[in-house]
């Protein structure tokens, strides 16, 4: 049909979207950054176990970076993600030591059901109050992090570690990728390993990729961060969707927690600390913009790699220490927060001037339009 | 139902708090026409358009829908959707970060999945179909305003509409914009659809519309074919006072002429707000701009204080050329500005009457000159007295004085910097008569003593009567000066009117 036709070819020429931009942006540094300690350090950086490890390192911050970004699209946001990992990994570790469930299979079936109870317990509560009663958002869910951060040290004090013989077991058990796998001094090959926490974060960026682009929810809680008057007025349900985006959270909050104590199965007051800000980071590295409407998981994920790389590389140079991390971190987050807005405003003075050519004449701008109640 | 009437609405009537907003105002919509409602500010109109859509239940009354039996009843903007009735608002309810074709299709259906290629399918058809220069996968903030009002046009048209209603949609346009929307409007008419289109622009109701409602405080005027209405016939209409009435009318009170130098002068001025014009006031003038609301009286004097973004244009104070882009510029260029929305820009809620009073003087001082507690009280008892400012005491916040007492407050403020040039935005809106009357001579009184006052009011008798050059505006431009004898109230609405008379 003709009009068929009309669609397709101007699909070629569509100009990005800011949330194309943006991630286009964030996995462009990625690569660059990349390939950079590549050629620069070499060593480690050459192997692919690198990236892996990068993966396997940070597999918990992909998936709270999902959980910030989803309620950051919907102009949300939510702190209490480092808090709730820390209360998840410390009641986990302490249901494994005390489990008298016999088989193993069902005692990790009941932690993994622990920690995201736990999750879906601070996302439903944060979703009722910020949905339901107009909550500010970050008042909630810093309370959220306090809680979280109290009821740890309530159950202990001390550091625990679990024991449950089945569940390192299970918490140790690596994929195995021979062909890229690399050759050790004594001549063993040694295969590329990739832990179950790190497929589950890929797995989980792609589930959240899925429900943000293709089911009515995701597109809910874009519209309702471009502009919540207007969502409510194209008939969607607005509180519902809000709710819904808290209770991903701290869903996705909960499997974090899982997926921290597999990597390092011991509970301890300070995990996690400060686990909300690098995941913010990562969200707004990739793309994401705190004022809402804007962003992707798949910038997240990216946005959290780029900031584990640069902390793999400085801890490969000779400025290793955790200030040089910091203070790196903070410079990559500044530096990406101004290369956005330069390469956004850019983007938005051009069309302004496309508009302007198209239609000149005088602006009838906005006047009175204050319509009492009458 | 009537063959060709598409909606009835019966013996309307809705009430609140203090407020007769609607008395047994009836409606009437034909198939494939365009509707002009037509009314100032608090008339109803917005009001009436509520109710039909659902934001607001109504007391009495009832609304008939063709194609359904008996009265129907509407609880929100959703059922009015699901009966044939959508609205376009003013300002764009869309998204902006979402494409166009997702704008048209969220929210629609219960569908848990998005069919993007559908919906862009769709889309294009639509677009097409309406010649909407829009692409379906275009980012809706990529399209200008119009567009995006077209897109929203273009939803409802989807949703199967009976009645379509367009609440100001053409404020924010510009001229070749409008003639686009216009353009739609008619294509959409000739489909069959009723359209309402609720405006403050004249020249627009005669370019488009095939009838005019008009309501006024409420009540029904009437609803009159377009070529029976005669514009300056519908600003009288609107205003609520007979030609024949007005001829008679005669001015009250004595008025200050113009006398010596220019104090004030601009040239080509223009804000982001308002379109460029030329303005000048001399020592001891009262001035006032008027004009039907949105007509931008009230932008061009906030281009002259700086209120607004100063795009362009020449200013002379005293005969030296001076730059005012901020309002603080325009102080020490001993220009005072009396703001149309005291509760926003006017009074400081929880700061004292003294504070509030010293405020202006303080801010031209500079904050390193403060102005000592004796001072401040000295002033404060002063301007009270001289105002008579009725207040339990002059440390009482603001905020628990009534309206016209805290009028006076602000009046005071400007007054205590001893301006040359005093601009007054509806210094008596909302404020009882005797107030209003006081308010008045003391403009008349300043003016005496060479200050020079630009006075508005949405009242043509009060400007009238302490006016001695009145600026008429239309669509935002400056349609006419009316001096000395032209000074009635007849020839004010026929300014207003302009064009089809004379």
């Amino acid at each position: 049909m003709n009009s068929n036709e009309k669609v397709r070819t101007p699909r070629l020429r569509e100009p990005l979207t800011d949330t194309q931009t943006l991630l286009f942006i964030s996995i462009g540094i990625f690569l660059v950054m990349y390939i950079g300690a590549i050629l620069l350090l070499g060593g480690g950086f050459t192997k692919p176990q690198m990236f892996f490890d990068l993966l396997n390192d940070n597999a918990a911050l992909i998936i709270i970076a999902c959980a910030l970004t989803v309620v950051m699209i919907g102009a949300g946001i939510n702190i209490s993600v480092g808090g709730v990992i820390g209360l998840t990994v410390m009641a986990c570790a302490i249901f494994l030591n005390k489990t008298q469930v016999e088989s193993t299979g069902l005692a990790i079936c009941m932690t993994l059901l622990l920690a995201l109870g736990i999750g879906l317990a601070f996302g439903i509560w944060q979703g009722l109050l910020v949905a339901y009663l107009d909550i500010q958002p970050f008042i909630v869910t810093l309370a959220g992090m306090f809680l979280a951060r109290g009821l740890t040290t309530i159950l202990s004090v001390n550091p625990v570690k679990a024991t449950h013989e089945g569940f390192l077991a299970f918490a140790k058990l690596k994929v195995k990728i021979s062909w890229l796998g690399y050759v050790a001094q004594n001549g063993n090959l040694i295969p590329a390993k990739i832990e179950i926490g790190a497929i589950v974060a890929v797995a989980t960026v792609i589930v959240m990729f899925l429900i943000l682009r293709y089911t009515r929810f995701g597109r809910s809680i874009y519209a309702i961060g471009g502009n919540r008057q207007s969502a409510l007025m194209l008939g969607i349900n607005v509180r519902r969707s809000v709710f819904w985006s808290y209770v991903i959270s701290g869903l996705l909050s909960g499997l974090a927690g899982f997926v921290f104590l597999m990597h390092k199965p011991a509970g301890n007051a300070n995990v996690a600390m400060r686990g909300e800000m690098d995941a913010i980071a990562a969200s707004i590295i990739g793309g994401t913009l705190l004022t809402g409407g804007v962003g992707n998981v798949i910038g997240s994920f990216f946005g959290a790699m780029i900031l584990a790389t640069i902390q793999k590389i400085i801890a490969l140079s000779p400025l290793n220490a955790s200030w040089w991390q910091d203070m790196a971190s903070g410079a990559m987050l500044a530096f990406f927060i101004v290369l956005q807005s330069v390469v956004l405003m850019r983007k938005n003075a051009a069309f302004k001037k496309k508009v302007q050519q198209t239609e000149d004449g005088p602006k009838n701008n906005n006047t009175e339009v204050k319509e009492g109640t009458s | 139902m009537e063959d060709g009437i598409v909606l009835t609405m019966r013996g309307i009537s809705k009430s609140f708090p203090g407020v007769r907003a609607l008395n047994e105002v009836d409606f009437t919509l034909r198939k494939g026409e365009i509707h002009a409602l037509m009314g100032e500010n608090g008339a109803g109109k917005s009001t009436l358009i509520k109710v039909l859509t659902g934001v607001y239940p109504m007391d009495e009354g009832e609304i008939y829908l063709d194609g359904h039996d008996g009265a129907v009843s509407i609880h929100s903007p959703q059922d009015a959707q699901s009966i044939g009735i959508s609205t376009v608002y003013q300002e764009i309810t869309l998204c902006p970060n979402l494409t166009v074709a997702e704008n048209m299709f969220i929210g629609r259906t219960s569908d848990k999945l998005v069919h993007w290629k559908e919906y862009e399918r769709r889309a294009a058809e639509i677009l097409d179909n309406l010649g909407i220069p829009a692409r379906p996968n275009q980012e809706l903030s990529r399209c200008s305003l119009a567009v995006q009002q077209m897109v929203a046009i273009a939803r409802a048209v989807d949703m199967k509409c009976k009645v379509l209603i367009l609440d100001e949609p053409t404020s924010s346009l510009d001229d070749k914009e409008v003639a686009m929307l216009f353009g739609l409007m008619r294509d959409l008419k000739s489909r069959g659809v009723g359209i309402i289109f609720v405006t403050h622009f004249l020249e627009q109701v005669y370019e488009v519309s095939d009838r005019i409602t008009v309501l006024r405080n409420g009540q029904l005027v009437g609803e009159f074919k377009v070529e029976d209405l005669p514009q300056v016939q519908l600003v009288a209409e609107m205003m609520g006072k007979s030609l024949d009435d007005l001829a008679e009318l005669e001015q009250i009170g004595q008025k200050t002429g113009s006398s010596g130098e220019c104090v004030y002068e601009a040239e080509q001025l223009s804000s982001s707000e308002c379109r460029p014009f030329d303005f000048q006031i001399h020592r001891g003038e009262v001035n006032g701009f008027t004009g039907l609301l949105g007509s931008g009286r009230s932008e061009s004097v906030r281009a002259i204080f700086g209120a607004d973004h100063v795009t362009g244009g020449k200013v002379q104070v005293d005969g030296k050329d001076v730059h005012i882009s901020k309002p603080h510029d325009a102080m020490i260029n001993g220009i005072g500005y009396l703001p149309e929305d005291r509760k926003r820009d006017g009074i400081i809620a929880d700061l004292s009457v003294r504070d509030n009073i010293i405020l202006a003087l303080q801010v031209i001082q500079g904050m390193n000159h403060p102005i000592s507690k004796a001072k401040a009280e000295a002033f404060a008892d002063e301007y009270i007295e001289a105002l008579q400012i009725k207040t339990a005491s002059k440390e009482t916040p603001i905020k628990s004085l009534s309206g016209g007492n805290q009028q006076k407050v602000i009046l005071a403020r400007w007054l205590l910097t001893h301006p040359q040039y005093l601009i007054l935005d509806e210094p008596t809106r909302g404020i009882d008569v005797g107030t209003k009357l006081e308010i008045q001579k003391l403009v008349l009184k300043l003016a005496d003593e060479g200050m020079s006052i630009t006075f508005i009011s949405s009242e043509i008798e009060e400007m009238l009567r302490t006016c001695s050059r009145l600026i008429v505006m239309r669509d935002r431009k400056i349609v006419g000066e009316l001096t000395g004898e032209n000074l009635t109230e007849a020839q004010v609405m026929k300014t207003i009117a302009g064009g089809t008379q004379q």
